[in-house]
């Protein structure tokens, strides 16, 4: 995103220049510490930048007080007043921020994004690569009973269910990765994607019927 | 100025006054506009000298080539539509496409336009863009600012429907410019609400804004936490409002009129008068039952009675378009109508008894209106201005409200960044030839929600090139997108195995060109020396005054401290200051107001000294530095 961004990739103690008053500063310094200027954001996954352990079980609390508090720093209505450079800054730093903040606060999405960092991605996108014989039957049924469904009361029995179902898989992730079952996780994450579009498809036509 | 310090010591500013400079926040509304400061987290709507608060977003062309604003421009309505131009901030950034389908409900005479070019108004001998038109109302504000508080204004928040597309909010800043106004931010209009409720009133969970105004409907769901203010979700019509209403009633008088008087063909200056009569059956009703109201159009009488029931059944549907989006905004953002602890009315509309029964109905509950929803916006945004030049402890989280994407294959639409994504935000996609040895892409940028590109809006295309030649497929175009704090959208494109890149920011179809920006640029220069020199005077003017009525105030009380001769000399400056006050020269008023001075000098000091041994008479000496300081 910004040239900074091609410096090599430092340990704790690598060090790189204040763009503004050429000071040595620590690379992960987001602040210059000698003339206090904002510096250019650092290539970390979602959790380091959040400053929280890469580990599925986390509190809501705690990612927003992260993310609030973070927020508070980087964000560019704290630099409104401040030279180009500083606010373009500012606003890379709230962009990753947001981004980070959006993959971690999503259980689903959380789970995914800590098998790609524990180098067993799960595969494929959506419903497209369903293997497992009994998941992709469950998923047919699921999606046959959403098509026929015709009253609001209906919809709302099969969100109910399938909602139900979603925090079901979920205990089971965390379970996963409690006991770094990566692989089982990664099955079970395939299983929380369908379940989670269909409940989304099902809000939909619940929310068309309405209208 | 002796003579006035002994006089008027409150009316002279105080030395003292602020040292830091002051940004104001700004509601460019559709109807109304408001322009208010924030100081200490308390801020007030800055009015004109008979204290009011609107200015009528209303402006006037006369031949004379003046620009009235507000309520100056409104009374010209009646009298000469075709130069007074009302509601344009519903042409903001839009093309000549969608004033086709807006075509014949507009009171406005458009210029055939060119292709790819942003429409202008014809009003009189003038050709205007609604860019030019928002700037004159901008200028008017930022001087009713600059005349309350007595210094220069050049930086402002400014708010726009949170609906606004990227044209339209790209075309708000860019009137800004014209208008010598640096936009700090443009921060939506229920968000700036939630903030002055929310900093007010303390209030703390889930919050639904829900704001119709004159021309626009905004709905959104914040969440207010320890002084963070988090967008949910959000959603509305950028074309709907108080004047669709306007426009139901007036299409029903006219049916009837056309039933009583036979068929006629209606002057836009007719159409004009029947729309601001509608309004006034609207807001009538708002109070009472029913009314009869008379069309006296092109030199013919009709009359209509109307009465709120049958108001209602007009304007259902367009109500329930506001309920419809309001619960897909509660979706979007997985929420239940009784998750909210409050629905806070903002907007003049929400006046309108349909509108709070509908609301009521759909959150079970009574909507709040503890702030004067007609003012709630612009506190919102003098607090935001306040808070971005000094400094403050609340951060605000705002969302894009469209999705934003790419046409590919077959006109469908790639999202690149979903609607309700927390802005700042960028995001990148990856895109390939679909030619053996294409060369070039065109990347055609959309927003929306609609599946078709042509169904959306069209903000941009423009071609990356230079691609080397390549199987079909094997090219990585990369497009980036990154919308920043203001929701505008920045493109970027490259493709990846070359390197070969291209970037726009992305100036809407049918925005200003940077050439016609410049000349808009110099011309409001011109127009800016001249509205200067016109204030100058006025002010000069004014000062004038001011220094006659002491004097003659102070003649009268101690005029017998004179002789003949004094008293003829400053007869004669006084005379020569009322000659010099009728022409058009400043310098002329400035020299008189000092020689007037210079004249009265030896009066001023003999009437300090009199008022002194007045004062000491009853007073005591540590009282004595007040009571001279302060006068009579
Ligand atoms: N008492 C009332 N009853 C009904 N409607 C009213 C009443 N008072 C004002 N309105 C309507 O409110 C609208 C103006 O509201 P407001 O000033 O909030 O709009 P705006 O901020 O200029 O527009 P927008 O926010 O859409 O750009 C007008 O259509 C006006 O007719
Ligand atoms: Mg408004
Ligand atoms: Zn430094």
């Amino acid at each position: 995103m910004s040239e900074e961004r091609a410096e090599k990739d430092g340990g704790a103690t690598a060090m790189r220049d204040c763009w503004s008053c050429g000071t040595a500063v620590a690379m992960r310094a987001p602040f210059c510490h000698a003339c206090g200027v904002i510096q250019a954001p650092q290539p970390v996954d979602h959790f380091t930048r959040l400053n929280l352990p890469a580990r599925f079980d986390l509190q809501m609390a705690d990612i927003e007080r992260q993310y609030f508090g973070l927020q508070r720093y980087f964000h560019p209505d704290r630099f409104a007043a401040k030279p180009a450079r500083e606010r373009a800054l500012s606003s890379q730093h709230a962009t990753d921020l947001n981004e980070a903040y959006a993959v971690v606060k999503d259980p689903l999405r959380r789970a995914e994004y800590l098998l790609v960092l524990k180098g067993r991605p799960v595969q494929g996108d959506a419903c497209s690569t369903i293997s497992d014989p009994r998941v992709l039957l469950e998923a047919m049924e699921m999606r046959e009973e959403l098509a026929e469904a015709q009253s609001a009361t209906e919809i709302e029995g099969i969100i109910a269910r399938v909602e139900g179902e979603c925090e079901a898989v979920l205990d089971e992730v965390a379970d996963a990765f409690a006991r770094e079952a990566f692989d089982l996780a990664g099955r079970h994450c395939i299983r929380l994607r369908y379940l989670t579009k269909l409940a989304a498809e099902a809000h939909e036509r619940r929310a068309r019927l309405e209208a | 100025m002796q003579i006035l310090e002994i006089h008027e010591p409150g009316e002279t500013p105080l030395p003292h006054a602020e040292e830091r400079r002051p940004a104001v926040g700004i509601d460019l509304g559709t109807t109304n506009s408001l322009v208010a400061l924030s100081q200490d987290q308390k801020p007030e709507v800055l009015c004109d000298p008979d204290g009011s608060a609107m200015v009528p977003s209303v402006v006037a062309y006369p031949e004379t080539g003046e620009v009235l604003v507000g309520e100056l421009a409104r009374r010209h309505l009646l009298e000469e539509p075709d130069l007074v131009v009302s509601s344009i901030k519903r042409l903001m950034g839009r093309g000549p496409d969608d004033l086709k389908r807006l075509a014949g409900t507009l009171p406005f005479e458009l210029e055939p336009a060119e292709d790819g070019r942003m429409v202008r108004l014809r009003i009189g001998a003038r050709r205007l863009t609604p860019v030019e038109i928002s700037a004159d109302i901008l200028r008017a504000l930022k001087a009713r600012a600059e005349r309350a508080l007595g210094r220069e204004i050049d930086q402002a928040v400014i708010t726009v429907p949170a609906y606004f597309d990227d044209a339209a909010r790209t075309a708000t800043r860019d009137a800004a410019r014209l208008a010598g106004l640096e936009v700090l931010r443009l921060v939506n209009e229920p968000t700036a609400a939630a903030l002055a409720y929310g900093l007010d009133q303390g209030a703390e969970g889930l919050y639904a804004i829900y704001d119709l105004g004159g021309g626009t409907f905004d709905v959104s769901i914040l969440r207010l936490e320890k002084g963070v203010f988090q967008v949910l979700a959000t959603g509305g019509d950028a074309a709907l409002g108080g004047d669709d209403f306007d426009h139901a009633i007036a299409e029903r008088f006219l049916a009837e009129r056309a039933r009583q008087l036979g068929a006629e063909k209606l002057s836009v200056a007719a159409t004009k008068q029947a729309l601001v009569t509608a309004r006034l059956a609207k807001e009538c009703l708002t109070d009472r039952t029913q009314g009869e109201w008379v069309l006296d159009l092109d030199g013919r009488t009709s009359r209509h009675r109307l009465d709120a029931g049958s108001f209602e059944a007009l304007v259902a549907p367009l109500v329930e378009r506001t309920i419809a989006t309001a619960k897909r905004v509660l979706f979007d953002a997985r929420l239940k109508p009784q998750d909210v602890r409050g629905v806070v009315m903002v907007g003049g509309s929400t006046r309108v008894p349909l509108v709070r029964r509908k609301v009521a109905e759909l959150f079970g509950r009574e909507p709040l209106a503890n702030i004067d929803p007609d003012q709630v916006v612009a506190l919102g945004a003098a607090l935001q201005a306040e808070a971005l030049t000094h400094g403050s402890d609340t951060l605000l989280l705002d969302v894009t409200p469209l999705s934003l994407g790419i046409e590919t294959m077959g006109g469908l639409v790639e999202k690149v960044i979903h609607r309700n994504s927390t802005i700042p935000v960028a995001r990148a996609q990856e895109f390939t030839t679909y030619q053996d040895g294409q060369s070039a892409m065109l990347i055609h940028v959309v927003q929306g929600e609609r599946e078709m590109a042509r169904q959306n809006r069209s903000l941009a295309r423009f071609e990356l090139r230079g691609i080397p030649p390549m199987v079909a497929g094997a090219a990585r175009i990369r497009v980036s997108f990154a919308v920043d704090a203001d929701g505008l959208l920045t493109v970027s494109a490259e493709e990846k195995t070359t390197g070969v890149a291209a970037h726009v920011e992305v100036k809407p179809s049918y925005g200003l060109t940077e050439e016609e920006m410049a000349a808009m640029l110099r011309e409001s220069m011109e127009h800016a020396r001249e509205d200067m020199e016109a204030r100058l005077l006025a002010e000069a003017r004014v000062s004038a005054d001011r220094v006659l009525l002491a004097l003659r105030g102070a003649l009268r009380a101690d005029g017998g401290l004179l002789d003949g001769a004094e008293r003829d000399a400053i007869d004669a400056a006084v005379a020569k200051l009322e000659r010099s006050k009728e022409g058009e020269d400043r310098g002329a008023i400035q020299d008189a107001i000092e020689e007037l001075d210079r004249a009265t000098q030896d009066f001023a000091a003999r009437r300090m000294d009199r008022n002194i041994a007045a004062a000491l008479k009853g007073v005591s000496v540590d009282q004595l530095g007040r009571k001279t300081g302060s006068g009579e």
